[in-house]
This record gives structure tokens, sequence and C-alpha cells, in this order.
């Protein structure tokens, strides 16, 4: 084991940081950086620059997701013995005004230094913001900007797979390191067989969140016992669902976590290879986890001889490309393997016959996230939160009709009233909250008096929805329900893959009556026959995207069918009324 | 001491005389031209050309012995892969749940009356082209544009044909203008 020089680098890496008296942490994760991340970040960084102060005076730190994506880009300025303040909606010139405001301004001459016209921002522009904050008092343009780290937003939620996001820099193996990093994969090897890994998640009842909850150490038991000689891991971050994006976040802003879990899930099972299957359009994602690879093999946490046990394990990056099917594990494979992405009947599962005939451990990238959380701290912690039959955490990506829109992790059993009204902040524009729908193309929409229902496993399938990977998109009343389904249906019809043909003819129908009806052309037997329809596939598909599609379908039929029945009264009224 | 090593002159030309055919043999090289490597190949082919001709397709599948008709029905299977060229500018509409919600279908409307060609299509000039995006993961700014690499969010059918109308027609004034001297 030689997993104290890793340890000296991350205490290395905490004296460093623990000489600057403040840190400016810029969130450069995807959603910031749509909305401007990247000019912000030099601008702080020249900001600093042009104070022309002490080192050790301010560092400015990229980093990942600090949540609140709706008031990107972000900024959090941690100065020693104050509380930490968030600004957000900041500009360019803001950070230089923000700099300004919380970094000394050192000794300036009068003439500007020879380059400094060149700067983007000069030391004079520092003092001239500087003047004007003065003068303007305690009250600042800046104050604006400033959100409450009190606010139910945050207050509210649980971090364990979040918890070093928008904290760490995601390409910095060092500051993963500082954060008790790889600590897990340390004790894991040093102390635990393969099998004591195992139980320790099985007690810990980890659920796959993928979206199905399958018990995560079960699966692991399971490929364990197999003898074959090669075996694979894969993670799977084809996250196609629309409207969800826990899963890059989380490769983005803390790859290296997403890498331990992995790590440690190979050791407990026996594997020696894996692959990271991520989502093509995840450039960021796919960019991040490969230079923690690279990082990982040249401090040989990786490798031959991973920590310098006799412990070897290779992991690589694989790219998909745009279908939605890939998520289902078959599939997967499949398109690993160079193939088209296309699902196959199981048994035999992967955990038997997976990748090239081996046994394969899948697993969701919060999934395994979520594993060195639970060796560090223990099974039981991580089975204290959350409900009876759903332990931990989940991570949605919370969207929609909402005036707080971002990235929460939230502990299972949480109610949807919380999370709409208190963390999302509540339905803006005086409008009013029509329905909740949880796991994209596959779920369902939950209505207004099933708010008070828990957020698990269980409670969600009750209600016609389900867990799915975490997209949590809260819709007004504005929105049309039978619009709304047929925006899902149009989406499964488009992803099908076409291989069974309740999924590649029985979701077309499905489209066309659902079309037929919004076009005011319907009847109560088009009604039943769409119900009828959506049992079937439901039903006879070959696999979870066939199987769930009809879900949003048959879940606004039942919440919502006085909305079909309009429709339908419509299309008679307007008959009658040419006759 | 540093001595630059020379650079060998089969590696500065490909035979078919386009050097971008050089990036897809090192990707085929790292992958030891195993066959499993099809997509990765693929993906590497998009990203150098922008889209897949035919005769590059003929290339990889010569090249990793796959059969061609295995090679086409991979690379149709997949949303990323396209087989047209794109226009000069092109506009990305994402149409993920969130910005569904919040009106992506009214700008998509917008920008196909402006240039009179529907979603997946290039405008007869080559100018323009309209993407549809499944989902491009900004769903606090949604809803989200993304035209010629820039992403812009909270967006309005106005904002988006007139922030797209001036990107081509400032193309057009360059072409007339070129044409003109020419």
């Amino acid at each position: 084991m030689n997993f104290n020089n890793l340890e000296k680098i991350g205490q290395k890496e905490l004296d460093r940081q623990g000489k600057y008296k403040r840190r400016i942490f810029c969130c450069t994760s995807t959603a910031c950086l749509s909305a401007g991340a990247g000019q912000v970040h030099t601008s702080l960084d020249q900001s600093v620059e042009a104070c022309r102060c002490d080192e050790h005076e301010a560092e400015v730190v990229k980093t990942g997701c600090m949540g609140l994506c709706s008031s990107g880009p972000l900024v959090r300025v941690e100065e020693k013995e104050k509380d930490p303040i968030l600004y957000g909606n900041i500009t360019s010139e803001l950070a230089q005004q923000l700099v300004s405001r919380h970094v000394p301004i050192g000794e300036i001459d009068d003439e500007l230094e020879e380059g400094d016209q060149d700067l983007s921002v000069t030391p004079h522009d520092m003092l001239h913001y500087r003047a004007s904050l003065k003068k303007a008092g305690k009250k600042s343009d800046l104050d604006k900007n400033i959100i409450s780290l009190d606010h139910p937003f945050f207050s509210k939620q649980v971090k364990v797979v979040l918890n070093e996001t928008g904290i760490v820099n995601p390409d910095k193996l060092e500051d993963y390191l500082a954060h008790g990093g790889y600590q897990a994969l340390a004790h894991v090897l040093e102390n635990m067989t393969p099998e004591e890994v195992c139980d320790e998640i099985l007690e810990s009842e980890l659920r796959g969140r993928g979206g199905a909850g399958f018990p995560t150490g079960m699966k692991w038991n399971f490929v364990r016992k197999e003898g074959a000689e090669d075996k694979f891991v894969i993670v799977n971050g084809d996250e196609g669902d629309p409207g969800a994006y826990m899963d890059r976040t989380v490769m983005e802003d803390d790859p290296h976590r997403v890498l331990e879990g992995m790590i440690i899930c190979a050791y407990a099972v026996g594997a020696s290879a894996g692959y990271l299957y991520i989502r093509g359009e995840y450039p960021i994602a796919i960019n991040r986890i490969r230079k923690a690879i690279r990082d990982a093999r040249r401090r040989k946490i990786l490798g031959k001889s991973v920590l310098g046990t006799d412990f070897m394990f290779n992991a690589d990056v694989r790219i998909g490309a745009g279908a939605f099917v890939c998520g289902e594990e078959t599939a997967l494979i499949h398109s690993v393997e160079g193939k088209r992405g296309m699902p196959r009947m199981r048994p035999p599962y992967p955990s038997t016959s997976g990748l090239w005939e081996a046994p394969t451990v899948i697993n969701n990238v919060e999934t395994m996230a979520n594993v060195p959380s639970i060796i560090n701290n223990g099974a039981d912690w991580y089975a204290s939160i959350g409900t009876e039959k759903s332990k931990g955490t989940k991570v949605f990506a919370l969207a929609g009709h909402l005036r707080n829109t971002g990235l929460i992790e939230v502990p299972m059993g949480i109610t949807l009233r919380e999370i709409v009204y208190e963390i999302g902040g509540g339905i803006p524009e005086n409008r009013g909250f029509k329905a909740a729908q949880t796991g994209g193309p596959s779920g369902g929409c939950i209505p207004e008096e099933y708010l008070d229902s828990p957020v698990d496993y269980e409670s969600l399938n009750k209600l016609g929805s389900i867990m799915g990977s975490g997209g949590l998109v809260i819709i007004d009343d504005t929105t049309k329900m039978p619009d709304f389904a047929n925006y899902f249906m149009e989406f499964c019809v488009d992803e099908s893959c076409g291989k069974c043909l309740p999924c590649r003819v029985g979701t077309v129908q499905i489209g066309k009556l659902l079309d037929k009806l919004i076009a005011g052309d319907g009847s109560q037997e088009d009604i039943e026959q769409l119900e009828n329809l959506c049992e079937t596939v439901k039903t006879t598909s070959l696999c979870g995207l066939g199987q769930s599609a009809p879900n949003p379908v048959l879940s606004t039929l039942k919440y919502f069918r006085n909305e079909y029945d309009e429709l339908v009264q419509q299309a008679q009224t307007a008959d009658s009324g040419l006759n | 001491m540093t001595t630059k090593k020379p650079i060998r002159p089969e590696e500065e030309v490909h035979p078919s005389g386009d050097e971008r055919y050089l990036a897809i043999d090192r990707t085929m090289k790292q992958f030891k031209y195993e066959r499993d490597s099809l997509l990765e190949v693929l993906n590497a082919a998009q990203e150098v050309f922008g889209y897949l001709s035919r005769d590059l397709l003929i290339y990889i599948s010569t090249q990793l012995k796959v059969p061609m008709s295995q090679v086409y029905g991979v690379a149709t299977f997949y949303h990323l892969f396209t087989f047209e060229p794109q226009g000069e500018h092109n506009c990305i509409i994402c149409k993920g749940t969130a910005c569904h919600v919040k009106g992506a279908d009214r700008i998509i409307e917008a920008l196909s009356e402006e240039f009179n060609i529907n979603a997946g299509e290039t405008t007869p000039d080559g100018l323009f082209s309209l993407t549809i995006a499944r989902c491009l993961g900004s769903c606090g700014l949604a809803p989200v544009i993304v035209l010629d690499g820039q992403v812009y969010g909270k967006e309005t059918p106005e904002a988006v044909s007139r922030r797209a109308a001036e990107v081509v027609s400032r193309s057009k004034e360059e072409l007339t203008q070129t044409m003109e001297v020419g």
C-alpha cells in the first residue's frame, strides 16, 4: 500500500489552500458556462491580478455546480472567519466589482505600468470601482446579486453525492485528495475482503439510481460469485432522459468520486477492466473524466498495481452517439461492443453474461458516486438517511415552471410539496401548480392532491410514475396534459430501436391516437382504445423503454381524464355546429 | 540536448490527398483496428468531417474489415451521426422537457418560417441549418438555443429569428461582395 504518498499530496494541497485569506469559487459547470461563466472566470482572474495585492490575499478557483443553475453564473466568496457569500447572475463587469469589494488593493502607481494598457482590467479600474463602492456606502449594486445561503433551496438539501461539487476543482486530483478523496479505496484495499465490501453495500441498502432501484449490493454479489476469468464494470453515463442532467454534473464536477466508486466496485466483484459510457452530447464531462483517468493512472490509482497492491484495474471511456435506448443495460453493452444499441432478452442477465459474454456489473453514475461515502461513513450511517425501503439521498434536476431551478440532492422520503414550494420557491407569475413529472419519458405526471406523498421508489410507483434517473419537471396550469403526454410519446416514437413490435408499432399508433384527439377529431372510443393500447405496449414490450413508454399517457389519463374528455366534447360540439 | 525528430513523410500526406483521414487512421490505430471500435471511429469521423459521406463509410468499412452493411446500420442507428454537410451557420434548438414547456416549439416554428425549411434541414444556399437537440442539459436557462456554438438562454422566438437572420444576411453580403470583386 502506498496511500501515504497520496495523503501527503492531499495534505500539501490543503496547506496551500489554507495560506489564502480568501478563495473565490467560480462555477464552470455546463449550465453556468452557457450563461457566460467562462468570461466571468477570466475576469475574476484578471481582476485579482489587477489588485496588485499580496499573492496570498486571494485565489480564484474553478469549481463544479453550486446548484442554483437558474441564477448562473454563480460565484462564491469564502473569507477566513467570515460566512461565505454567494453571488448569482454575475457578468464580467460585476466580477470586477466583486473583486474590488473583497480583495484589498495593493500599491498602485498613478501612471500605468508598461503593458497595463493592453489589459482588459487595469489596476486603475480596480481603484475606480473601490472608490465608487465607498461612495455608495453599504448599498452596492452587487447586493442585489447576493443569494442567501439560508434559503430553503440550500438548507433543505442533504449532500452525499454532491458533497464536493462546487467546492473542489474537478480538474485537480490534489484537490479531491485534500477533501478526503480515495481514502475509501485505500481502506477497502487494506482492510476489507471483496465479500465484505459487497456486504457493506448490501447493508447500506443502496439501490440503483438509474431508475429501476435494484439493490446494488445484490448485483455486486451475483458478479462476485461468478467464476469467470474476465469480468467487467460499466458505469452508465448515457443520460438520455430530456430534462435530466444529474449524471453529467457528477461526472463534470467530481469525476474522481465516480472513478473511486468504480474502482471499489471492481475490487468487490473481481473485475480487471471497466468502461465509463458517456453520452456524446457531454463534451465537458468526457474531457474531465478522461483527465481524471490520466491523473489516476499517473498516481498509480489505476493500472497494474492499484495503490501498490496486487489488485489490477484499468478504466476507459466509451462515447455514446445519441440513442436513448442505450440506457438499457443490454443495449448499452451492445453499444460498447461497437454495435447497434439494441436490447436483448433477459435472462441471461449481464451479471452472468454481459460485455463480450463475461459477467458484468452495470451501475449508474450516481450509484457509483454513493459508494465512497458509504465506505467512509459506514452502511449504518447511509441506511439512517431516507425511508424504510429507499435509503440515502437522490439527486434531482429540478426544472420547469419554478422560481428556483437547478440541481438538488434531497433525502429519500422528502415530500414533493417541500421540493416544489420550499426548495423550488413555488410557481412564478401567480400561476397554479398542475403536475410534477418524474422519470421523463418513462415516468408519469403526479397531480396536486398527491403533493404530500414521499419521494421514494415505492410511493412513486404506486402513483403510476417512477423514480427514474432524476429528472423532475414541474408544470403550471397553462400546460395542456394531452399535449404534454404527446410530447413524450413523440420522443419514444423517435427513440424506439425497432426490435420488438409492441414498441415499434405501438408507440406510433398511440401517437396517432393522441394526434387525433388533440386535433379535435377524437371520440370516447378512441380514448378507450388508447388505454388498451397503452396496457398492451406496457406488458408486451421487450425492454424498459417500451414497457415504460405508455406511462406519461396512462398517468395523465388517470389524473387528468377530464382534459381528454373535453377534447372529445369539443369535437362533438363542433360536429353538431356544422349540421 | 533536444533534437527535433524529423517528420516521417508518410505521416504528412494521406493517399486520398485529404489529411483529415489521418485523424481517423490515428483513432483506428489507437484501437488496434479492432472491429469493436466501430462506434469510436465513427464518432471521430463525425467530429473531423462534420458529417459521414458515403466514401468515408466505405473507407472505415475496408479499414476495420467490417461489412459496409454493418457500418451503415450502426451509423444510421445513432442520432449524432449526419450524412449531409451542415450549413455555414447552424442553430440548435433544445427540445428537452424544460425547454418544451417553456415554448421551444414556438422558436422552431419562427425559424422554420424565417428560413422556409423544416427542422433538421439546411437552406438550399447552404447558409443555414436548423437542428433539434434532445436536451442540452441547461434546463435552468430554458428555452436554450445554440447559434454557431454560442449558447443563448431564456430566449424568445423573435430574438432568435432576428439573431439568426443577422448572421445569415451578413454571410450573404460577404458572398455578393466576393462575387462582385471576382
